[in-house]
């Protein structure tokens, strides 16, 4: 179980914090506060996520988000890669990630698992904003080259956020063939920059509390 | 394209502008009203409306200084000094 949740919340925080890094230099300024928030929301998902994962491992969500090696992270390749300045590939990232965590969210609000489902209930409800951003902006760049481009080459990484049973779902709901997927469990070499950055101010002075 | 938001922060009150922003369609625009002027539960409607469909008016004449039809009142000051004024030159002639 707290695998699954790492995982999860794991992809929620790099997500965040690579969104994050749009902020102040997004296309203009309504976007910079949306999709600020959004980064902001995913970071929050991850740390509820990690409040529960914390709990069964007996540490704190700050100890799983900040405290692991970079090579101890779960998330998918997908997340980590660095997209700035390429809002295309950013926004491709965006839809094809927010599709993948509505499949994968949909199956954790069925689990049997209450407190799980009721977490993947609330996250729901925040996601489905995300969704309604991500459409419309696949809506507005639906046939720009450099949109289809960053879709296609981003597709099998897309995949490697799902376990393989629920790749289907996803290949059909975007219409796009099962390949090969990037898979979770090796890091891009994009990740550990993004690791030192964020972990900075916390080894700075070891076991403060903020 | 340029959206102007007017903002209703409870059942019942009057929708108040609360701001503009730019957008490119109408989707946009409601993305962007929730995000600047929703999120913090700080309303409970929005109005978003294109700056072009507005028609503004303005620059009203009152060239004959009809005050009394104004909405902010029958202002005497004027008046009454006018009035003191007249009195005074008046009494003066009494005197003689």
């Amino acid at each position: 179980m707290s695998d699954l949740l790492l995982s999860i919340a794991d992809d929620e925080l790099i997500l965040g914090w690579r969104d994050s890094e749009w902020t102040g230099i997004a296309p203009f300024l309504e976007e910079d506060v949306a999709f600020s928030s959004i980064a902001q929301n995913e970071v929050g998902h991850a740390r509820a996520l990690y409040e529960l994962a914390a709990r069964e491992l007996g540490t704190t969500a700050d100890g799983l988000a900040f405290d692991r090696a970079p090579a101890e992270y779960r998330c998918a390749p997908l997340v980590e890669l660095r997209l700035v300045p390429d809002w295309a590939r950013t926004i491709a990232r965006h839809v094809l990630y927010e599709t993948a965590d509505e499949v994968r969210i949909a199956e954790l609000k069925a689990g049997a698992d209450t407190e799980l489902s009721g977490l993947a209930a609330k996250i729901d409800r925040e996601e489905a904003y995300h969704r309604i951003h991500a459409r419309m902006w696949a809506e507005r760049l639906a046939g720009e080259p450099r949109f289809e481009e960053a879709l296609d080459e981003l597709w099998p990484y897309a995949l490697g956020v799902l376990p393989a049973e629920l790749r289907p779902h996803l290949a059909e709901k975007l219409g796009r063939p099962l390949v090969d997927a990037v898979e979770r469990g090796e890091h891009t070499e994009q990740l550990e920059p993004l690791w030192e950055e964020m972990t900075m101010v916390r080894r700075s002075v070891p076991g403060a509390a903020w | 394209m340029i959206w102007e938001v007017f903002r209703q922060e409870r059942k019942g009150q009057a929708f108040q502008h609360a701001g503009a922003l730019s957008a490119p369609d109408r989707t946009f625009a409601e993305e962007y009203a929730r995000e600047f002027y929703g999120r913090r539960a700080e309303s409970q409607a929005l109005w978003v409306v294109p700056r072009e469909a507005i028609l503004e008016v303005g620059d009203f004449v009152d060239e004959l200084k009809r005050n009394y039809h104004r909405v902010d009142g029958y202002p005497l000051k004027e008046k009454l000094k006018e009035a003191r004024a007249r009195a005074a030159v008046s009494a003066g002639e009494g005197n003689q």
